[in-house]
């Protein structure tokens, strides 16, 4: 089972949930093997809350073009199907912008001159490690680089060596988080009860429903802000799975790079069924 | 010489466009006969990505010399500078007057960028 913990806004939460997640799980016989994917890849920061023993560093590349010019017979068929203009032809010379790349590999298709070759660009690197006898695989983004769907997706390669995978997403409704989603079997929302976290989560609840994936939320800080979350969510039909105060004991915690579980140990039983719970809806969908 | 000049019309007498990638118009004017051709370039202004690199490529194609605009970012100046054409950045007023302006006086040809990536979108 892949459980995809994402927000839309920002900040709500999402690796203070994953990471308690992961940390109740750990020894409570609900899950015999799992691990956990940072997919927020431009600010990775759930190994900061789980404190991963050595690591072990993989660099991940992406496909970028490099034209023969001797090969080039200036037919401009590389040109005219790229859609991102990675590719102009200029004074018979074809130029290539490599910022612009989306890794299609469109253009070596379309030559029939064999003219377009790989010369790929590194995207970041995945840091591997282990917490307690689970693997934690982390994305991190080359600094510079914008696109990270395809990191993204090399992170999730680690996704079947487990029977559980908590993938920790980026926020915002856009390709990275996209990338982080899709082909889960569940997708966690977690927010905060203020219009700033309404109105993101509406677009991430859009999100998820054009995945067709099945959802549930999380209100952190509930006893903040307004009633409108929890009126949304009802009219939504989006199940309530967790409500976390607003503790001045919590926010110490994770000032500190702990974790709520660790302050008060009773909340592990909380997560405990919030993971029960998730997987009766995933098991009543399949 | 073969001036190329963003506008927002497709008139000598149109404002000019500050923005190169995402100008509505594109006015190729010969400097000595005043003879022009204005290209629609609203295939590029509303371009997802690499208005500036399309335009270049356009504008480098129809055999211009001299580019002027507003602003060019770096993509768009390289695209330009591939092709052999020039960037006098900073125009105003109409086209016709940019023009004049460059044959009396000239123009500093631009050496790089003058605004970062994606300066013309969303304006």
């Amino acid at each position: 089972m892949i459980i995809s913990i994402a927000s839309g806004k920002g900040g709500t939460g999402k690796t203070t949930v994953a990471a308690n997640l992961a940390l109740s799980l750990q020894d409570s016989g609900l899950v015999k093997d799992f691990n956990m994917l940072d997919c927020d890849v431009e600010e990775p920061n759930l190994h900061l809350f789980l404190d991963p023993g050595v690591l072990t560093e993989t660099e991940i590349t992406t496909f970028v073009p490099v034209v023969d010019q001797e090969k080039c017979t200036g037919c401009r068929k590389c040109v005219d199907i790229c859609r991102f203009a990675a590719l102009a032809f200029v004074k018979e010379t074809v130029l290539v912008f490599p910022a612009l790349c989306h890794s299609c590999g469109g253009c070596e298709l379309v030559c029939e001159f064999g003219a377009i070759g790989d010369d790929s660009r590194s995207l970041g690197v995945v840091e591997s490690g282990m917490v307690n006898g689970h693997a934690i695989h982390t994305g991190r983004i080359r600094i510079g680089e914008a696109m990270s769907p395809p990191l993204i997706k090399a992170v999730r390669r680690h996704e079947n060596e487990a029977e559980l995978t908590l993938i920790d997403a980026p926020p915002g409704t856009s390709c990275p988080v996209i990338a982080a989603m899709r082909g889960a079997d569940f997708v966690l929302l977690v927010t905060e009860p203020t219009p700033f976290g309404l109105h993101d989560l509406q677009l991430a609840v859009e999100a998820v429903k054009v995945l067709g994936i099945p959802a549930g939320l999380v209100i952190n800080r509930a006893d903040l802000g307004d009633n409108t979350v929890q009126e949304y969510a009802e009219s939504e039909g989006l199940e309530i799975l967790m409500k976390i105060p607003f503790e001045r004991s919590f926010a110490e915690a994770y000032s500190r790079g702990e974790s709520i579980v660790n302050v008060s140990p009773e909340w592990r039983e909380k997560f405990q069924r919030l993971y029960t719970r998730i997987a009766e809806i995933v098991e009543a969908k399949a | 010489m073969k001036v190329a000049i963003t506008s927002q019309g497709p008139e000598l007498s149109s404002q000019t466009d500050p923005r190169f990638g995402r100008a509505a118009w594109v006015i190729i004017v010969d400097s000595v006969t005043k003879e022009f051709e204005a290209v629609d370039n609203s295939s590029n202004s509303n371009a997802f990505k690499g208005a500036g690199i399309q335009a270049g490529n356009l504008i480098a194609d129809k055999g211009a010399d001299v580019l002027m605009t507003g602003h060019c970012g770096p993509n768009a100046f390289n695209t330009l500078n591939a092709g052999g054409v020039k960037v006098v950045n900073g125009i105003t007023g109409t086209v016709e007057e940019a023009l004049d302006k460059f044959i009396a006086e000239g123009a500093e040809y631009a050496s790089d960028a003058t605004v970062d990536s994606h300066n013309g979108q969303n304006r």
